[in-house]
């Protein structure tokens, strides 16, 4: 990896990055799209033949694909070789997850299994724990989860009752209390689980074996969706847990469950992928099958519209997904002189906050819309159990709901941005002060650049101004009581995901004109072109929603005029650009971007 | 013994046909390449019989005609577990260049016997094999869906009408061999992937073959007419389609 550039989290919110420092997807080498390709051929040949299987929670089956994943070494793309594992980058990682994320239920149970089932050891336990574990969730003899939720503790973690005491003996924590919707939690051999010691204000995270005593485990919880995955409530009744399971110090769970999510969040980024890819796959298809008044339903303009659409929302979100996951290797291949890989890796999962929020949550909302469109697509038979396009409709809704509710990852964006800029990482209020005092300047129309992406970046600068004078202008407004106006935070968050996923798509189509001929950049740019006018009105509405809601008078007046100056594009023929957009798509029959 | 699997480098079965220059150069853009099917199946049986510690089978090389674009196809074969491979750097133009490339290289070598899938899915021409026999001036038994190694001793098995053939035979012989050789093929596993970039990917130069043939066109099928649906109590219909339209009564 070349030497790069120190990578701070959020500083995109005021300073703009040249397409030379992203990874994009068209850069992996070929023993990444190997390992890609094995993903794809295990799917096949273990997963797509069983999905009514795995639904109906064959018994023994979901385990059972599981350690088939481990046999060929899919278990521990990441960990390392210490333990077993291939000690591969965490793109590739990012990347295993977004082909396995095609796989309905199993995709769920093969990201906990590989995210929250192992690395809590990895990160936190001690050498012990970590030789006695991680080998057999590497391997897949033994599986992994994860046990944070309870039922008055879900967004609010720390909120948590279960309680941990020392034995009289000293030699266990006796651990009582009741966690749900725990994921694997069917068949998991070895549970993260979250309790606090004793009144301590703050949880301790715990390596509980499934076979210790005083674990009850509920029957299967009936779900909308995912149904083939394993998910019940645990009750512990002096669950016997040695002290030496213990992970990380008393005290420290908190910060690992929320390190954790951290990582989870990127990690949804990239399984949605997978999904969506699916999704939009088995649109095309049937777009071109299916014929009504005598012409294939892929010819409308409408069916079209979707098709263009799903393409723009997963090519975007996936270019965002990479510069991140990206990101998080050039972190830790800096910090590796100061410390272990371990520690860096998760530092840059906390590093990546922001980021990691919003691919979450333009993630999983980019799934929803594509789902949505492929049922629509396929009309009645899209609302028929008969293929698996309402199961793709069902699975898809779980996204925005774990890992951190989408509401709860919005305020997040803002709120880590706002720390962030208090905290010095960089000059947020200096930058959101100047932003701001440019509006009184403003004045007639922004001048345009001729060239595609000075264009583009002169706009996409612009999204990051209104991004920053709102910042202030609520700051100011609002002081230390800016968190209880979550309306106003989500228009500001959801101007930031914008800001973000445009200029990592864009600054992928400019990287691609090394790798695309001319003819070829065509598409792509088409995709740019509708994706940025469109979040221009986009950015307009959840602006001056804000701005509506807080200001009045002569700075209202202001903050609007300067919205309306930044948010003035050239007109853009969407219909003739999705059209185009959709018919590479019906041409290769498979999403092929 | 060492066995030697033919790797034919051939694009996806699920690629969209189209051709260039009046229909004369197939248009491999966007095309992504795989092994041909049948090798593949080939590969996995050699790979089996090296693991089988009954058979004296100890080595597996695979070889390709083809230029450096086909190099990611070789080292998914040796992904999946061969030893080493060979790439005949030059461009395939047919059955006649593949067949004598690979003799070329292969006439040097100590072969136990040659793996060749019956055909290639892309321009499943059927020759490569009998041809190779014939460059190498060994037997070839064709048509195999099954080999046995026991110790140094080899048989083949044959799909023939209704039944099947084993044939004891001396080694060194060229297989070809179809489905049935294995059951499915191999997915390269993360440790095969990780070992690939390891071992050794022989390029070598062999002359120029005669060029006999050449591509004057390709013609695509004609797209599928609209499927008509007869009700199942009209069977004077059916009859009347079948026999005036669609002609086949």
């Amino acid at each position: 990896m070349e030497k790069s550039k120190q990578i701070t989290g959020g500083e995109f919110i005021v300073k703009e990055t040249e397409a030379k420092d992203i990874f994009i997807p068209e850069e992996f080498d070929e023993e990444q799209n190997m390992i890609a390709q094995t993903c794809r051929d295990f799917l096949e040949t273990e997963v797509f033949p069983n999905l009514d299987r795995i639904d109906q929670q064959e018994d023994g089956l979901m385990p059972e694909i599981l350690t088939k994943a481990g046999e060929l070494g899919l278990l521990g793309i990441s960990l390392p070789e210490k333990y077993d594992g291939f000690e591969q980058s965490f793109v590739t990682s990012m990347l295993a997850g977004d082909v396995m994320g095609a796989a309905y239920s199993f995709a769920v149970a093969y990201s906990c299994h590989t995210g929250i089932g192992t690395l809590p050891i990895l990160y936190y336990g001690n050498d012990e724990q970590k030789g006695k574990y991680i080998p057999k969730l590497a391997s897949g003899e033994w599986k992994g989860a994860y046990a944070l939720t309870e039922p008055n503790a879900g967004s609010d973690a720390n909120a948590g009752k279960t309680n941990a005491v020392l034995s009289d003996d000293g030699k266990h924590y006796l651990l009582n209390g009741q966690k749900m919707w725990i994921t694997n939690s069917g068949f998991a051999d070895v549970i993260t689980v979250f309790a606090k010691i004793d009144n301590d204000r703050v949880l301790s995270a715990f390596i509980v074996e499934r076979n210790f005593p005083g674990i009850v485990f509920n029957p299967e919880e009936k779900k909308m969706g995912i149904k083939g995955s394993s998910t019940r409530q645990l009750f512990f009744n002096d669950c016997k847990v040695p002290v030496e399971n213990l992970l990380g110090n008393r005290g420290q769970g908190f910060r690992i469950a929320l390190n954790i999510l951290h990582m989870g969040r990127i990690k949804l980024g990239g399984n949605v992928l997978g999904a969506a890819k699916h999704a939009i796959n088995q649109s095309v298809q049937y777009a071109n099958e299916r014929k009504q008044f005598k012409m294939l339903i892929g010819s409308f303009g409408s069916i079209k519209h979707k098709l263009a659409e799903q393409v723009i929302k997963n090519f975007t979100t996936e270019s965002a997904v990479y510069r991140a996951s990206y990101n998080v290797d050039q972190y830790v291949e800096q910090s590796l002189e100061v410390m272990i890989k371990e520690k860096a890796t998760i530092d840059a999962y906390a590093q990546l906050a922001v980021e990691a929020a919003i691919l979450k949550v333009a993630g999983s909302e980019a799934l929803d819309y594509i789902v949505d469109e492929n049922v629509q697509i396929h009309g009645g038979m899209g609302y028929s159990a008969e293929l698996d396009v309402d199961r793709g409709y069902r699975d898809s809704r779980i996204n925005r709901i774990f890992e951190g509710t989408n509401e709860i990852n919005k305020i997040l964006v803002v709120d880590t941005v706002l720390k962030r800029g208090a905290k010095g990482y960089f000059d947020l209020f200096g930058e959101a002060e100047k932003a701001y005092k440019n509006l009184v300047s403003l004045s007639g129309t922004p001048e345009l650049e001729d060239d595609f992406y000075a264009e583009k970046k002169r706009i996409i600068g612009n999204f990051r101004k209104i991004a920053l004078f709102l910042i202030h202008a609520t700051s100011e407004k609002f002081q230390r009581k800016l968190m209880y106006e979550q309306e106003i935070l989500n228009n500001i968050a959801d101007i930031i995901i914008l800001l973000y996923v445009s200029e990592s798509s864009l600054l992928r189509v400019e990287k691609l004109e090394n790798i695309k001929d001319a003819e070829q950049i065509k598409v792509y740019k088409d995709i740019i072109d509708v994706f940025i006018y469109d979040a221009s009105g986009r950015i307009s509405k959840f602006a001056k929603d804000a701005i509506y809601s807080f200001a009045e008078g002569e700075i209202k007046d202001m903050l609007v005029k300067g919205t309306n100056y930044y948010t003035l594009v050239s007109g853009v023929n969407t219909k003739e650009a999705r059209r185009r957009i959709a018919d590479k798509l019906i041409d290769d029959n498979k999403y092929n971007f | 013994m060492r066995v030697f699997v033919c790797l034919g480098n051939v694009p996806d079965t699920t690629t969209k046909v189209k051709f260039t220059e009046n229909n004369s150069v197939f248009d491999n853009t966007g095309v992504q390449w795989v092994i041909n099917p049948w090798d593949e199946l080939a590969l996995t049986r050699a790979m089996e019989l090296k693991e089988d510690s009954g058979s004296s089978v100890e080595k597996v090389t695979v070889i390709t005609v083809g230029t450096k674009s086909a190099e990611p196809t070789i080292r998914k074969a040796l992904a999946i577990g061969a030893d080493d491979a060979i790439r005949i750097n030059a461009e395939p133009t047919d059955a006649y260049d593949v067949a004598a490339k690979l003799a070329g290289v292969l006439k040097n070598e100590d072969i136990g016997f040659v793996m060749c899938g019956i055909e290639s899915c892309d321009y499943n021409g059927s020759a490569v094999g009998g041809m190779l026999s014939e460059f190498l001036n060994l037997p070839s038994v064709s048509s195999v869906s099954g080999i046995e190694v026991k110790g140094e001793k080899v048989s083949v098995s044959r799909t023939i009408d209704g039944g099947k053939e084993i044939i004891s035979i001396d080694t060194p012989f060229v297989a070809i061999v179809q489905k049935g050789i294995s059951i499915e093929p191999r997915i390269p596993a993360m440790r095969g992937i990780m070992m690939a970039r390891k071992k050794p990917l022989n390029v070598v130069e062999v002359p120029d073959t005669e060029v006999l043939t050449s591509h004057k066109s390709f013609e695509l099928p004609q797209p599928k007419p609209p499927c008509k649906i007869v009700n199942p109590e009209n069977v004077k219909e059916l009859f009347d389609l079948l026999q005036n339209e669609a002609k086949v009564l």
